[in-house]
């Protein structure tokens, strides 16, 4: 087993992304984008070679589009100062400046469920990634593959509110009982 | 053993077990459904003791939180620190000088000793043994008063720090340790003839509470829960961190897959952990203790960054999401008894309850750690 085969295996199935990372600066191997719809084909892969469940989590993304467009923005204003500038350092008249296109409502912004594995054997950590949108943040379970992952998958849902569908019994672990908050949300106020 | 009860009713009633219960170690909560005097279903609830660390990482600064490192396996303090730390490092890229990384090794591999001397007291105590108990306490002080003069603490450490460690030893440190390892040396073996020959531990342990190397891989159990099922892993040998690599040292591995089988590797562990303190006392370099251009205000690149270190209980890892500034976005704690915990349902299934409560005890619980 190599992550070099891991890294075919999972572009195979049609993962958006996989990349190789720095092991020694990142601390994983393998950093994999994959759609909800492929999650539970990438992890039988990584069940089938033999990989253990390390976590599972979540990360909230609030504010992630307002702040990319405000850096896309930034970047355009700063590419028409220079232009303007080289213009005006040729003694030209300054060009004019092109409209700024309408932008339209802001894309919504995501939760992130991040899935850690590792192998007993060989040093080989996937990261498996997927986005869903925080107004409907549904993810398929694969606690059917990996018993192991009801667990994380409940704490997750504790903190995150993303639905594991098809989660045999997603009821609050750690939070109470009666838990209708998700503490790990950005904009959760207690 | 564990032969499921067949009986035509299927009567079953609850019991619970626990928070407040003396075999289950804290605040764990197993709800059991019994057939009788067996096991039909078992369900840890957890939450008793939950803090929500992970909300608190991401309203303080990223030194800020090292003291709520040592507060989740309070057992294994040092190690946390060391996994906390170790990926704030790599994310910031500090560099550590090498007499802070032996410090770290020395001190993190005594509070492991100390660790599973306490589990070796208090599981013999759930088994109904109680001297054990005082003869581990008995030698754990010793850790602890040696601890106490480097660290300051004897329990909760804070004692890393981004960059290397808080403190040098002393004078008295050092002979202390090495004396401290002959003394325990020469304990082991009255721990040996006291309790592992002892023909009632192994009928209580042996072939009790199989955990298959399968069911490890499923659950993602680690540390000695694993490696007493055959399971050669070691996050000291896997991904090597720290100094680790410099020194000689052997991961015992059993594949009885039973309660016995993890108690060895525990008794074992802690001869190996001796081995390689006394390596790292010879090998010990001058210089200084903490690396110099460490930032006060600490702003980490961008990006996700992992970390596993190898505690008393198992592989305990770190994620963290940098956003460039100085407090962290995101700070997961993945601590290993959660994992080996969640196996426990169906191990348990079909035991007898005081076998059940055997396995739990070999398992090594600290709760704080697996409700973080």
């Amino acid at each position: 087993m190599n992550c070099a085969a891991i890294k075919q295996k999972l572009s195979a199935i049609g993962a958006a992304a996989v990349n190789e990372t720095e092991y020694g600066r990142k601390g994983f191997a393998l950093d994999v984008q994959v759609a909800p719809e492929q999650l539970v084909a990438a992890v039988s892969v990584l069940d089938a070679e033999g990989f253990f469940i390390e976590a599972v989590t979540g990360v909230d993304w609030l504010g992630e589009q307002a702040a990319l467009r405000k850096e896309a923005e930034a970047k355009v204003a700063a590419e028409a100062k220079a232009k303007a500038e080289a213009a005006a350092a040729a003694g030209e008249e300054a060009p004019v400046a092109e409209p700024v296109a309408e932008q339209g409502e802001l894309p919504e912004d995501a939760l992130e469920a991040v899935y850690d594995f590792n192998h007993y054997e060989s040093l080989c950590r996937v990261t498996i990634r997927t986005r869903v949108p925080r107004s409907k943040p549904e993810v398929p379970t694969i606690s059917q593959i990996y018993p192991g992952a009801d667990w994380h998958e409940r704490e997750t849902h504790d903190f995150f509110g993303i639905k594991f569908v098809g989660h045999p019994y997603l009821v609050p672990l750690l939070l109470p009982e009666d838990a209708d908050y998700h503490p790990l949300l950005k904009d959760f106020r207690p | 053993m564990s032969a499921f009860a067949e009986s035509e009713a299927k009567e079953t009633f609850v019991l619970n077990l626990g928070p407040q219960h003396p075999a289950t170690h804290g605040v764990l909560r197993v709800k059991l459904t019994m057939d009788g005097e067996y096991i039909a279903e078992a369900e840890p609830v957890l939450g008793y003791i939950h803090r929500m660390h992970e909300k608190m990482g991401e309203n303080r600064t990223w030194a800020q939180f090292l003291p709520n490192t040592g507060r989740m396996d309070y057992l294994h303090a040092l190690a946390y620190n060391h996994g906390y730390v170790s990926v704030v490092e790599r994310a910031a890229g500090i560099e550590v000088p090498e007499r802070a990384e032996y410090l770290r090794v020395i001190t993190a591999e005594l509070n492991r000793v100390s660790s599973h001397l306490l589990w070796f007291g208090a599981f013999i105590l759930d088994l109904g043994g109680f001297s054990p108990l005082l003869y581990a306490f008995d030698d754990r002080e010793h850790i602890l008063d040696l601890l106490e003069s480097v660290t300051g603490s004897r329990l909760t450490y804070c004692y890393f720090r981004f960059g290397g460690v808080y403190n040098d030893i002393d004078d008295n440190f050092v002979p202390g340790t090495r004396a401290f390892i002959k003394r325990l040396r020469e304990r082991m073996p009255m721990y040996h003839n006291l309790v592992t020959k002892n023909i009632i531990l192994m009928k209580r342990l042996q072939e009790v509470g199989p955990i298959s190397a399968e069911m490890c891989r499923k659950y993602g159990a680690t540390g000695p829960v694993c490696r007493g099922s055959g399971i050669n892993f070691d996050v000291r040998k896997h991904e090597p961190y720290s100094v680790y690599p410099e020194f000689d040292f052997d991961v015992p591995v059993y594949d009885q897959c039973d309660s016995m089988a993890r108690y060895m590797v525990r008794m074992d562990e802690i001869e190996q952990s001796l081995r390689i303190i006394e390596q790292a006392l010879d090998k010990l370099p001058e210089g200084p203790v903490m690396a110099e251009k460490v930032p006060k205000i600490l702003k980490p690149a961008k990006g996700d960054y992992y970390h596993a270190v190898e505690t008393a209980r198992g592989s305990f890892g770190v994620r963290v999401v940098s956003d460039g500034t100085n407090t962290p976005y995101r700070l997961k704690l993945r601590s290993p008894t959660f994992s080996n915990l969640s196996l426990f349902g169906e191990a348990s299934q079909g035991m007898l309850l005081p076998d059940a409560l055997a396995l739990m005890g070999s398992l090594d619980l600290v709760i704080p750690e697996i409700d973080r």
